[in-house]
């Protein structure tokens, strides 16, 4: 974000507690210092309201970061994020552009009950005219924070509070002021035989962990909006098997629609079994 | 010699026939006076000292712009219906026949480099922000020539400065502060104003608005237009307080006859005035009268009495009253505002005709413009075995 801010004047960052708090997370600290009161805004507590004023300043000029303390409160806001943001350019017939990004952590933290744990990948990706992003680790999240925001369109960057506090090793590669991740692009965290394991944001961290005699190839989505299916298809075509990891709810969800589309694809023949399903419950 | 006296006389009068009109013209831009004073209404006022002027000069030639424009919208509305009744035009479609003066007078007290965004009862607005009466219906009726390419219809519709049309009640209230947010923050000296029903000011994110406007000093006129009838619910039934104008709270307000076109331009301006000089935001509550239905599917005399329509009609056209103001100050006459009639009516066929004939867009567009700046993609099509190519 402190790159893109000092690439673009145009770029701000506006949410709850994000400038002399530094962050309800911290994920902005010292970015208020630098860039001070215009760039980097302190807003009351007023999802709809700012989330709406975030999306106007897109329309009229501007490339807004939208910040959500969690994606539970983007609930109170999703109206402006669909209606407003994503579906625009569509119905303008392509006169009215909407340069956004909205991030934030989304899904299950520790022990914060059920208004601060869902998981909204399903709910954002089931909608046209939005891209999603889901990071796992640096590395996803600082090449995707600077793609959504170079970005001219609406885009949903899903992080995850837990995954915060981890250090993780930066390959020098990422570590340039020009490492992007493209958008559409699943990245194969590491390569296996048996089986495929798809996930998205934390839980890929969870797929590493693997029993032993089984190499499991895991596939980070990195976007889950566009998907990377021919990965996926890719990857079955090779093991036959595969399972789906995520941290939503299991009807109508990521895992899902991965299932779906393998079903439909050219992997479907490939399995030799049904896929597996593993979720929040 | 009988038949030659025939031929010279007629030959005479076929030649004076020919010169009549430029003689009427020349007698009467002669006859009509340049400018008049005007009385308006004083508008109430909330935390103000001061108000818009209680008089204003009226030239001839805005005078005839104004008529000119509420007339179109009038005519374009009322096609509309008809058109709709026809079944030329599908799904919503909310008229404005009745608040000419709002889109007018509006238009007339800003700058074209400011920017307004509105409700879905927006098609006399998208006329005042410079899209045609052929772009409009077009848009309407679906067709490929229309504003959006047919893929907006009557709540949809964009401009240079202008951001619709918006679908659900009171989102675009934050959207204009976010308009007024960007454009101070790149340093201009534009102003955004965001209007709203009487309906629409009872949701949560116009208070939000509010609030965020007054916080950060935005350059956003807010603008109530009170037509009294929030879909079939009146005011009275739906507000514990119906001083719109009042319901900023901390923010300075108007309350302004709607349906006086130079009412409604001089407290416009006094406003942007107002937002202009750094102030921060201030609300308009303009009192004015739909005489439709909230929509094409209400008849809209369920709720209210047909004589209180036919009383607003009567007494406090927009229209109307511009007509009276500019014949009684000598503004212009009958028969040139007969000639403006003609030629508007002329101009809505026209473009009704269009609209009617105009091919829809083609179904391969159906997915195009879903992601700016972007190279061609697939979009999946209603089962796995159609694809559309979506291009921005």
């Amino acid at each position: 974000m402190d790159e893109e801010l000092e690439r673009d004047e145009k770029v701000f960052l506006l949410s709850e507690e994000v400038a002399q708090y530094a962050g309800a997370y911290k994920v902005s600290r010292g970015l208020w210092k630098k860039y001070g009161d215009k760039r980097i805004i302190d807003t009351p507590m007023s999802e709809m309201g700012f989330a709406g004023i975030a999306v106007g300043a897109a329309m009229a000029g501007l490339q807004p970061i939208c910040e959500f303390m969690t994606f539970n409160f983007s609930m109170q806001a999703i109206d402006q994020v669909i209606n407003s943001a994503a579906k625009t350019y569509c119905m303008s017939a392509g006169l009215q552009p909407v340069p956004i990004v909205f991030r934030g952590p989304n899904g299950a933290s520790a022990g914060v009950a059920a208004h601060h744990s869902q998981c909204f990948a399903a709910w954002y990706w089931h909608c046209p005219g939005l891209k999603v992003v889901s990071p796992c680790n640096s590395e996803d999240a600082k090449g995707l924070i600077k793609s959504v925001i170079c970005d001219d369109n609406p885009v949903v960057m899903l992080e995850n509070e837990l995954v915060y506090g981890v250090a993780f090793e930066l390959p020098t590669e990422a570590q340039s002021k020009d490492f992007l991740i493209p958008f559409g692009k699943a990245k194969i965290e590491r390569q296996g035989t048996h089986i495929t394991v798809v996930a998205h944001s934390r839980p890929v961290g969870h797929c590493l962990l693997s029993k032993e005699g089984i190499e499991c190839e895991v596939i980070n989505l990195c976007t889950i909006r566009p998907m990377d299916i021919e990965a996926i298809e890719a990857s079955v075509m090779k093991t036959n098997h595969l399972v789906t990891v995520e941290g939503g709810w299991p009807q109508f969800g990521v895992g899902a629609e991965i299932c779906a589309r393998i079903m439909e694809g050219r992997a479907f023949n490939f399995l030799d079994a049904p896929a597996v399903l593993c979720h929040w419950c | 010699m009988r038949k030659m006296l025939a031929a010279v006389v007629s030959h005479v009068f076929s030649r004076a026939s020919q010169k009549k009109p430029a003689l009427r013209g020349l007698l009467a831009s002669q006859n009509f006076s340049n400018d008049a004073p005007c009385h308006i209404k004083k508008c109430d006022l909330y935390r103000l000292e001061e108000g818009p002027p209680t008089t204003t000069v009226l030239t001839r030639e805005e005078a005839l712009k104004y008529y000119r424009a509420m007339q179109v919208i009038r005519r374009m509305e009322l096609k509309s219906d008809q058109m709709y009744k026809q079944k030329f035009i599908r799904g919503f479609c909310h008229l404005c026949d009745g608040q000419e003066a709002c889109c007018v007078g509006l238009e007339a007290g800003i700058n074209p480099t400011d920017h307004i965004i509105t409700s879905y009862r927006a098609h006399g607005l998208c006329y005042t922000r410079g899209l045609s009466v052929k772009s409009i219906l077009a848009e309407l009726t679906g067709r490929k020539g229309g504003c959006a390419k047919g893929k907006g219809g009557s709540m949809h519709m964009y401009g240079k400065n202008f951001y619709g049309g918006n679908g659900i009640v009171g989102a675009q209230v934050p959207l204009g502060a976010g308009v007024a947010f960007a454009r101070k923050y790149l340093g201009t000296n534009e102003i955004c104003l965001a209007l709203y029903g009487d309906g629409a000011a009872n949701q949560g994110q116009v208070a939000e608005a509010y609030n965020l406007s007054a916080l950060w000093k935005l350059p956003c006129v807010f603008i109530c237009e009170n037509n009294r009838y929030g879909m079939g619910t009146a005011t009275e039934r739906a507000a514990a307080s119906t001083e719109y104008h009042k319901r900023g709270n901390f923010i300075p307000g108007l309350r302004v006859n709607g349906m006086d076109i130079l009412c409604v331009r001089e407290a416009t301006k006094f406003a942007a005035h107002y937002c202009r000089s750094g102030k921060g935001p201030i609300l308009m509550e303009l009192q004015t009268y739909r005489y439709h239905g909230h929509s094409m599917s209400d008849p809209g005399i369920s709720y209210r009495s047909r004589e209180e329509v036919q009383n607003m009609r009567s007494k406090s056209d927009p229209i109307m009253l511009l007509r009276e103001r500019m014949i009684n100050n000598n503004l212009s006459n009958v028969e040139e505002l007969k000639e403006i009639d003609a030629d508007v009516k002329k101009e809505v066929e026209e473009a009704a005709q269009f609209a009617t004939s105009d091919p829809e867009p083609p179904l391969e567009e159906l997915a195009y413009h879903l992601f700016y700046h972007s190279p061609p993609f697939g979009v999946r099509g209603t089962n796995k075995w159609i694809t559309y190519k979506s291009v921005s």
